[in-house]
């Protein structure tokens, strides 16, 4: 008898479709990836398991875990069941933990609620707890609170939270995705740790194909909520046979369609660039400290360039991307565009900034909802003094693959991928020299990610325009881009053709870096509908 | 925390010496001259020059609020232009009414309030919620003169329970003073529990939607469970900003309420003293009520820190 078995599940929210006849099961030391893009139903499988589903939910089929019926379970054998036998951890580890509570009072949490334990009981088993996932004692106190700790760490301490009663099955919803690439690699080998030590089940949902090859001992492929392909780990991307499975993967590993940048002239110079911030006052006399966020940086982009800056998180790549938009004083060094510095005086230069657009991550929170989308993307007028003619706005809109009555929309009315596009057709209104795409992909399914890549290289290719490529994503880089810089701790450790940078790293944090990314097994000579 | 506390200490002194400065010197420009009040139209210029010296109302600027400042921190008010009696002690009577009214009327506050809210936010778009969110717009739209003047017909005309006003003073027994408190105090709490039964119930939302609140029913917690063990302390922060607000208000902005259930508190001292000239009581006063909200707020300061560990890293 299976760990999981679920058979013909069926899920429907206020009367909407959500899962139809899902069926998986998943045996015990078994790694089971769950893989889809948003809206295929995989975080709802999870819940079901959960029974953790929002109000106006219907479940029909059989779900058994461990031989127990869940949908038909009360809530007290359902509040019996969670933490004890089954533990789940989140995506977004920064909000998943109480702020007001130690992290050791909320693992101890896992186990007072279920055994009968004294207070001091509890916490020598969080502790335990916390130590098998790697965050000792010594180093990570358990009165430590979850703003003290990075990322990383909290993911730890959720897993720790999951784990803490050795449930026989866990399941662990797109848990790396909000991670840098190197702690993605330390989490997901936490999780195969905890697999081989306990002999549990892992149900692992992910949009990132690349995250399970290699992992996964069975991979179940989603979308719309059906389940189109399953098959074992080492070899279903080998044996595919669905169309979208084939599109999704090829997709995952999409190289858009571009030409390489003839060298040119320099159009954006960043010479010795330093910015840094004054901590807190710690003494009453003496001057404050100061962090460094960008430590004397210099680089240059050619016309018709597309650079990558990679780093991860807190390394100072958010810090100069605004330090060059004008947004940042300087402390040291001079950013030029064209010739002219972007700064005048604490202010960006208008005349100078006209010509640089930017376009961020999130497509959800990067608009005025209350705007129409032609004055969203007329927005970078104002730079201009003068507003956008409708004629603009419809060439803008086209340019980007929506259509000239699209501008009388409000952005609620887009998809993620069709928001980015807006995005795009904003940056590009008042035909700017340079773009600067701030993780501009990061937050797009793979499929959209894909189209958004090709649109970039088409309008690059058609407007001759320049980009700045800012990711954490060391293969989305690595498919659009002519040079790459890797920033780390505010500096620039190493530059070069990304191909050369990529294939022979220097510098040991590129090596790590690169060896941290979970990679998909090659596929040359197999027909994966690629062209 | 130490560090954290001092720190608004000083601030908190900051915040007073310029309060006491706006104080005096807006009741300087205002026209008048108490002398002439207190003696009438047709008093002779010199018993007018003789009380303008009694009074000290001859020296500078500078000097006058020098010695009102003094006597503010020994505790020494001066004396009453109409009164004719220490300012200490007017405002020492009125002040054994009004603070236990304000601290009766919160506590009644935050025991509506904290139940309503709980309730209404967790059965969400139920018809509790819905009673509950009709009965606190009414609650925070009705003045609490009208609200007061019904229950006096209700409790007092009627059924008989409460005197329709008064206060016997604290001498005729605890209980005794307590019951003449009652029905004022409801008739302030029930505008300011209608509102904090909303911020309440919409900070309770917010919270119950987290994300932490998700992990902890994975753990293994009922919904009682996580509301009581994650929700509530979470919830608490923006409530007590507003409680806050509260005793202040309820400190100050009981003239209404006192005029009518004939409640000889601060409101009314000060009603009186404006309408008198008697400046030096207002000055006092009103001094005495900003040295209160300011107080609070430090009081409030400091629990933030205490709810919310997050805030440590920041002192």
């Amino acid at each position: 008898m299976s760990l999981l078995s679920i058979s013909n599940l069926s899920l429907s929210i206020h009367g909407t479709q959500i899962l139809e006849r899902v069926s998986l099961s998943i045996e015990p030391g078994e790694i089971h990836g769950v893989i889809g893009e948003s809206g295929s139903g995989k975080s709802m499988t999870a819940f079901s398991v959960m029974q953790l589903l929002p109000d106006g939910a219907t479940c029909s089929g059989e779900l058994r875990l461990d031989g127990q019926d869940v949908l038909h379970a009360d809530e007290a054998a359902l509040c019996a069941m969670r933490g004890e036998r089954v533990g789940m951890v989140f995506q977004e580890p920064m909000t998943a933990l109480n702020p007001l509570m130690t992290i050791g009072a909320q693992v101890a949490e896992t186990v007072l609620i279920h055994e009968n334990v004294s207070q001091a009981e509890a916490m020598r088993r969080a502790q335990d707890a916390l130590e098998r996932c790697e965050l000792p004692a010594d180093t990570f106190p358990m009165s430590r609170f979850p703003h003290e700790l990075s990322g990383g760490q909290r993911q730890r301490v959720v897993i720790a939270m999951a784990i803490a009663l050795r449930p026989k099955l866990l399941i662990a919803d797109e848990p790396t995705t909000a991670l840098d690439v190197t702690t993605q690699a330390e989490i997901l080998s936490l999780i195969r740790k905890l697999v081989d030590e306990d002999g549990m089940g892992v149900m692992l949902i992910t949009h990132d194909l690349a995250v399970v090859s290699g992992l996964a001992d069975h991979i179940t492929i989603m979308r719309n909520g059906v389940v189109v392909e399953q098959g074992e780990g080492a070899t279903l991307y080998r044996d595919m046979t669905h169309p979208y499975t084939k599109a999704l993967f090829a997709a995952s590993s999409h190289q858009p369609d571009r030409t390489e940048a003839k060298a040119d002239a320099a159009l954006l110079r960043v010479e010795n660039v330093t910015r840094s911030y004054a901590l807190p006052r710690k003494a009453i006399f003496g001057a404050p400290k100061r962090f460094v966020a960008v430590d004397n940086v210099s680089f240059e982009i050619k016309r018709g360039e597309s650079l990558g800056l990679v780093g991860e998180s807190g390394c100072g790549k958010s810090t100069l991307t605004r330090a060059i938009l004008g947004l940042e004083p300087l402390q040291g060094g001079v950013i030029t565009l064209d010739g002219s510095p972007v700064l005048s005086g604490r202010q960006a230069d208008l005349s100078v900034r006209r010509k640089m657009q930017v376009v961020f991550q999130d497509p959800y929170s990067s608009f005025n909802p209350r705007h129409k989308v032609g004055r969203l993307v007329a927005e970078p007028f104002y730079l201009l003094g003068r507003t956008a003619t409708d004629e603009e706005i419809e060439v803008a809109l086209t340019s980007v693959g929506l259509t000239p009555s699209d501008k009388v929309k409000y952005i609620h009315e887009f998809s993620g991928g069709q928001r980015q596009r807006i995005a795009i057709a904003r940056a590009l209104i008042i035909r700017p020299e340079l773009i600067i795409l701030d993780e501009a992909v990061s937050a797009l399914d793979v499929s959209i990610r894909a189209q958004i890549l090709d649109l970039l290289a088409d309008l690059s290719k058609r407007f001759g325009l320049t980009y700045l490529f800012i990711s954490h994503d060391l293969s989305v880089v690595r498919s659009i881009t002519d040079r790459v810089l890797v920033m780390k701790a505010g500096k620039i450790v190493e530059e070069g053709a990304t191909e050369d940078v990529f294939d022979t790293p220097h510098h040991p944090y590129t090596q790590a870096l690169i060896d941290a990314v979970p990679k998909l097994p090659d596929l040359d000579g197999i027909d994966i509908g690629r062209s | 925390m130490l560090r954290y506390a001092l720190k608004r200490l000083g601030s908190l002194l900051i915040s007073l010496i310029v309060a006491s400065l706006v104080i005096f010197f807006t009741l300087e420009v205002v026209p008048g001259d108490p002398a002439s009040f207190m003696l009438g139209i047709n008093a002779q210029p010199e018993t007018l020059e003789a009380l303008r010296e009694e009074l000290g109302l001859n020296a500078t600027k500078a000097e006058r609020y020098l010695s009102w400042v003094t006597g503010l921190v020994t505790g020494d008010l001066g004396i009453s232009y109409t009164y004719r009696s220490p300012v200490s002690e007017i405002v020492a009577e009125r002040l054994v009414i009004s603070l236990p009214l304000a601290l009766y009327a919160l506590i009644l506050t935050v025991v509506i309030a904290f139940p309503v809210g709980i309730l209404a936010a967790t059965k969400r778009g139920s018809l509790t919620d819905v009673a509950v969110m009709g009965g606190t717009q009414l609650g925070v739209a009705i003045p609490n003169f009208w609200f007061a003047m019904i229950m006096v017909l209700i409790f007092a005309i009627n059924l008989r329970w409460f005197s329709a006003g008064g206060f016997p003073g604290w001498d005729a027994g605890f209980l005794v003073a307590i019951k003449a408190l009652t029905v004022p105090a409801i008739a302030l709490a029930l505008p300011q529990a209608s509102i904090l039964a909303r911020v309440m119930r919409s900070s309770l939302l917010d919270t119950l939607s987290e994300d932490y609140i998700r992990t902890s029913r994975a753990k293994g917690l009922t919904k009682r469970q996580a509301l009581r063990r994650h929700a509530l302390r979470n919830a608490l922060i923006p409530v007590l900003t507003i409680i806050g607000l509260q005793l202040s208000f309820l400190l100050a902005g009981a003239i209404i309420i006192e005029n009518v259930f004939f409640l000889p508190g601060l409101g009314r001292l000060v009603f009186q003293a404006i309408s008198q000239r008697d400046l030096i009581v207002v000055e006092s006063v009103v001094m005495l009520l900003v040295f209160a909200v300011i107080v609070v707020n430090f009081l409030v300061d400091l629990a933030y820190v205490w709810v919310d560990p997050r805030l440590k890293d920041r002192t």
